[in-house]
């Protein structure tokens, strides 16, 4: 605490370090890491609820078996674009705005290494889904293909706004690249002096690894979307056996991209709930070095895993075993870690205070993803369970109850340190119990729904899954409805509370905890000194 | 602040230029994609030159049942099917098979047929010394043709495959001849 209380009064006397500077150019033209990051989580917000929306229509259509509300060609349109914005749009910018506010208060350091620059990653983003978000308006609508984009159905059978979809990606991993570059410079040039790389903060370790992941992926995926776009448009046949292409390849390419990009969308979760548990359980982390090294084998399997999407191609045997002990071994650092956060816990004296209860929750539900996952991973198994909703439940649970309950935990977590205020406990836990039972109403009944043999990405379905689907849409208005109190809590948290304190967890441990509430718009000018 | 130091231009350019070498990765991956199916034989496709055919021994002892598939591109005017459906041949017998084309349409088309061997680790024992799948078919309006095929199974076929399937997939190549489909249908 001491070290910053004096940056602060140092830097006051400094015009240019004055504050924010006032007036809508202020956001525009902003360098700054806070308002970056704020950016960031507004704009996933605002894409969260937008990709929810589009989850509604889907429910609300499934809500009955046969057709009432729209066109299964406008149904394939809101499957496929809501898993884009949910992935680009909501939970790839959460962890990007998370790490803006947090990494450089975590390490220590004034702002990003490259401030200018993360201006640019982020602006270009909401031109990005204007063009994605648009196309569905166009003639011939928009994405009807899947997020998974397969080809032929994104060449030979797209519609015209293909190439939209294609330039919207390309921007949107571009925004990703440079964040991600960022990120790595941030932490490798511009932690405090004295700061260890052992003892970084779990957060700035996941997200260091995760940023190298997207720099290698993120740029597979633009080439795989060049490729579509070259295939329909201008004549190539990468993916068109008429001209001596491979349909089965695309697959290979975009999983390649997109094995590991799910792991992009749940390793600074595993950061944001090593750094909550302890705090609430008022112990340090149980194994610290070991959340580390499994961070980075899970990075690194997470490469030779892809064709678990592609057991049903008919590959050769020896190529099915590969990839389903190599799946089944991420399990095992998966499961170091979430054994690490329950010994925590154990003999803590543990509260359970919002952020708390979304990453307990966190724990619990995403380790019944990780279960179904493993399900998946049994080839054979895999022959039946393959496009069904069991693979939709999977997904759910480790990407709703996994990445986007970290996200909500991390927001309740820090929200004192970002407004200064403390958030409405009795709104956040109405907020967390309506989320956590609505969830489970909304994605559980959709394994037995797989098991049972009901095809994904369908807008209607035989009579025997109606009353598990109505169920299912019950669960998922009501968890799209829980969301609009998180809205709430955050719009009165900002206006006002209870004031936050430099450190209102008590227990908390890291640097952003020893400034004041809320964070000044300019911490760390003079590194602080680590004991 | 000094807007971008040294060190970390350094770690910029290093990381651009990562992420540049990863977007070459991407389409590295087509051709090592080719080269890993070819070498493994995984993935159904047969070799696309006529293969000889001298100082095959025929195994008598063993017969293999050929079935015969065919598909037209989804938009594509023609018929297209096998004369006969099936048939049982002996390891190393040269075989004849036909298959029969008519363009339902006033336009003249070219067509390419592109095969495909199931289960996939048994293309490489298909060979053929004689397909019209090694050239375009260009076809008058409404004409019709006979296609031969002529190949045999290698001896060597392993003793788990008792069924080969052969699978043509027909397609419209007309306005693509001129950009790629000579070379492209060839691989
Ligand atoms: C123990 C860990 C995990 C295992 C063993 C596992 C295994 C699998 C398998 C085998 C599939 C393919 C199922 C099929 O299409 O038939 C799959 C699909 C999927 N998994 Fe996982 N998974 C794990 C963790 C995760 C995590 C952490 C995430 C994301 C945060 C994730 C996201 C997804 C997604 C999005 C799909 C579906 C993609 C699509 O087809 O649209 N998985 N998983
Ligand atoms: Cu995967």
């Amino acid at each position: 605490m001491s070290t910053t209380t004096h940056d602060t009064i140092d830097t006051a006397h400094d015009e240019h370090h004055h504050g924010a500077p006032k007036g809508l150019m202020r956001w525009v033209l902003t360098t700054n890491h806070k308002d970056i990051g704020s950016l960031y989580l507004w704009f996933s917000f605002i894409m969260f609820l937008t990709g929810g929306a589009m989850a509604m229509v889907i429910r609300a259509e499934l809500f009955q078996p046969g057709l009432q509300l729209v066109e299964p060609n406008f149904f394939n349109q809101m499957t496929t674009v809501h898993g884009l914005v949910m992935v680009f749009g909501a939970v790839m910018p959460a962890f990007t705005g998370l790490a803006n506010w947090l990494i450089p208060m975590m390490i220590g350091a004034p702002d990003m290494a490259l401030p200018r620059m993360n201006n640019w990653s982020f602006w270009i983003l909401p031109f990005a889904f204007t063009m994605l978000l648009g196309s569905l308006f166009m003639e011939g609508g928009g994405p009807n293909f899947g997020w998974t984009f397969y080809a032929p159905l994104s060449t030979t059978y797209s519609p015209d706004s293909t190439a939209l979809f294609v330039f919207a990606i390309h921007i949107m991993g571009i925004s990703s690249i440079m964040g991600a570059i960022n990120v790595v410079v941030t932490i490798v040039n511009m932690r405090a002096p004295g700061m260890p790389w052992m003892k970084l903060p779990l957060f700035v370790w996941t997200w260091l690894i995760t940023a190298f992941l997207l720099i290698a992926v993120m740029p597979v995926l633009a080439g795989a979307v060049t490729m579509v776009l070259t295939d329909k448009f201008f004549g190539t046949s990468f993916f068109d056996a008429a001209g001596g292409g491979d349909p089965v390849m695309f697959q290979h390419i975009f999983w390649f991209f997109g094995h590991p990009e799910v792991y992009i969308m749940i390793l600074p979760s595993f950061g944001i709930i090593s750094a909550i548990v302890p705090t609430f359980s008022r112990k340090p982390l149980f194994g610290y070095s070991s959340m580390v090294y499994a961070t980075a084998s899970i990075a690194i399997l997470s490469f030779l895993v892809w064709a678990h999407h592609m057991f049903t191609t008919g590959m050769p045997v020896f190529a099915e075993l590969f990839f389903m002990y190599c799946t089944m071994l991420i399990a095992v650092p998966t499961g170091v870690k979430v054994f690490n956060w329950v010994a925590t816990m154990w003999r803590g004296s543990m509260t359970f205070e919002t952020p708390m209860l979304f990453a307990v929750a966190f724990i619990i539900l995403f380790t019944i993803g990780g279960f179904s996952g493993l399900m998946l991973a049994i080839t054979p198994a895999d022959f039946q369970y393959h496009d069904t909703y069991f693979v939709v439940a999977h997904f759910h649970y480790v990407l709703v109850t996994g990445a986007i309950f970290s996200i909500m935990a991390a927001a309740y977590y820090w929200l004192p340190k970002w407004t200064g205020n403390m958030y409405s406990e009795t709104l956040g836990r109405w907020h967390f119990w309506c989320s956590v039972i609505s969830v489970n109403v909304l994605f559980f009944p959709m394994h037995f729904l797989g098991l049972a043999g009901m095809p994904r990405r369908i807008p209607d379905y035989a009579i025997q899954f109606a009353d598990v689907n109505q169920i299912v849409s019950i669960g998922g208005f009501a968890f799209g409805l829980s969301q609009l109190i998180f809205l709430a809590v955050v719009l009165k948290c900002i206006k006002g509370g209870k004031p936050a304190g430099d450190n209102p967890w008590q227990a908390a441990d890291g640097l952003e905890w020893s400034i004041p509430s809320p964070a000044p718009y300019h911490s760390f000018t003079t590194p602080p000194e680590i004991k | 602040m000094n807007p971008t130091p040294k060190s970390n231009r350094k770690l910029l350019t290093m990381l651009i230029l990562g992420s540049i070498g990863m977007f070459g990765f991407g389409f590295a991956l087509v051709p090592l994609y080719d080269v890993l199916c070819d070498t493994l034989g995984i993935n159904g496709k047969t070799q696309n030159t006529a293969s000889s055919y001298d100082a095959v021994v025929v195994d008598k002892n063993r017969t293999v049942t050929i079935e015969f598939v065919t598909q037209v591109q989804s938009d594509m005017p023609w018929e297209f099917s096998p004369k006969v459906n099936q048939i049982s041949v002996h390891p190393g017998e040269l075989t004849h098979a036909k298959f029969l084309v008519k363009n339902l349409s006033a336009k003249n088309i070219i067509g390419q047929a592109i095969p495909s061997v199931s289960p996939g680790q048994g293309a490489a024992y298909f060979n053929k010394t004689e397909c019209f799948c090694f050239n375009q078919q260009p076809l008058a309006a409404d004409t019709s043709a006979e296609l031969p095929l002529i190949f045999y199974v290698n001896p060597d076929l392993p003793a788990s495959i008792n069924t080969l399937t052969l699978s043509y997939t027909l397609y419209d190549i007309t306005d693509k001849q001129a950009v790629s489909a000579k070379q492209g249908a060839a691989r």
